[in-house]
């Protein structure tokens, strides 16, 4: 999919707190938080927006095993540069991991992810089989 | 004759007591909140985090997905302000269905006071990897200053 045209409508943005990832599911060191996504469907694909700030090509993996999709994205260790010293910090900065379990069967041959300014489009083309089909009716 | 029972007003006291404590209780909740999130802002976007080094303060903002034309910043009397637009990518809503809409989009607006005096003149913004960061070099006179101590015979 190529670059959408933009709608401004002049909505106030109305902020979410970051939500950080706690419990068993680290195995880096540092915080890791779940991305805000959209995801949306068409008859030929499913789409993934995911908000990644910080994250690069080279830090970021995908993962479909099953009908598991994880989203795993890496930051370099220290945002701030070197000698810095924090005067105010309103969030905290670390690593993004969503998983979703899919429901349609996807080939995995066409995956297609792009990553720009700090915001993942992931398009998922499903397979074949997957595909609605039309039922051509006729009048007898 | 008409009786009314009006609460004795030993009563009084005890009762905005509870209400305190309520509050109190509240404000604790609150501050756990905030600590355990490290977030003292909320409801404010885009969240900053300010650092400094001896010759400039950085002021860094996660904004994925907003264009940098979009960005506007200004400085007027030490207050940087950030303003923008994140727009909403149009799909083709006819043929699309949503399962999920977490992200937002729309204009916002945020000042911050700056701690120290800023140079107007040298202030370098630079939008990377969705995070905007603003370099604001301190003025002379509030950049830490060496002082030679001579020693005396």
């Amino acid at each position: 999919m190529t670059e959408k045209t933009m709608e401004r409508t002049g909505k106030e943005l109305e902020p979410r707190t970051k939500q950080e990832l706690t419990g068993a599911e680290t195995t880096r060191p540092g915080r890791t938080f779940s991305p805000t996504v959209d995801i949306f469907e068409n008859d030929d694909a499913i789409t993934v927006l995911a908000d990644m700030p910080g994250v690069r090509a080279d830090g970021l993996s995908i993962d479909l095993r099953e009908d598991v999709l994880t989203i795993d994205g890496r930051v370099e260790d220290g945002l701030e540069g070197k000698g810095e010293r924090v005067l105010v910090r309103e969030y905290e900065t670390g690593g993004y991991r969503r998983e979703f379990r899919l429901t349609n069967l996807i080939d995995r041959d066409r995956i297609d992810a792009s990553l720009r300014d700090g915001v993942l489009r992931l398009t998922l083309p499903k397979a074949d089989a997957a595909r609605p089909r039309r039922i051509e009716v006729r009048a007898r | 004759m008409i009786l009314r029972a009006v609460p004795s007003f030993q009563s009084w006291p005890l009762a905005f007591g509870e209400l305190d404590e309520m509050r109190r209780g509240m404000e604790r909740l609150f501050a756990s909140l905030v600590e355990s999130t490290g977030l003292q802002m909320a409801g404010v976007y885009p969240a900053l985090n300010l650092s400094e080094d001896a010759e400039s303060v950085h002021v860094r903002a996660e904004l994925p997905g907003v264009k940098a034309d979009d960005l506007a910043i200004t400085i007027e009397n030490d207050t940087l302000t950030i303003a923008g637009e994140r727009a909403m990518p149009v799909e083709d809503y006819d043929q699309v269905s949503y399962h999920r809409r977490e992200r937002e989009w729309g204009k916002f607006r945020r000042s911050l006071a700056v701690p120290v005096h800023v140079d107007p003149d040298h202030i370098e913004a630079r939008y990377r990897d969705g995070i905007l960061t603003v370099t604001l070099a301190k003025a002379p006179h509030a950049r830490p200053k060496q002082i030679a101590v001579r020693a005396e015979a």
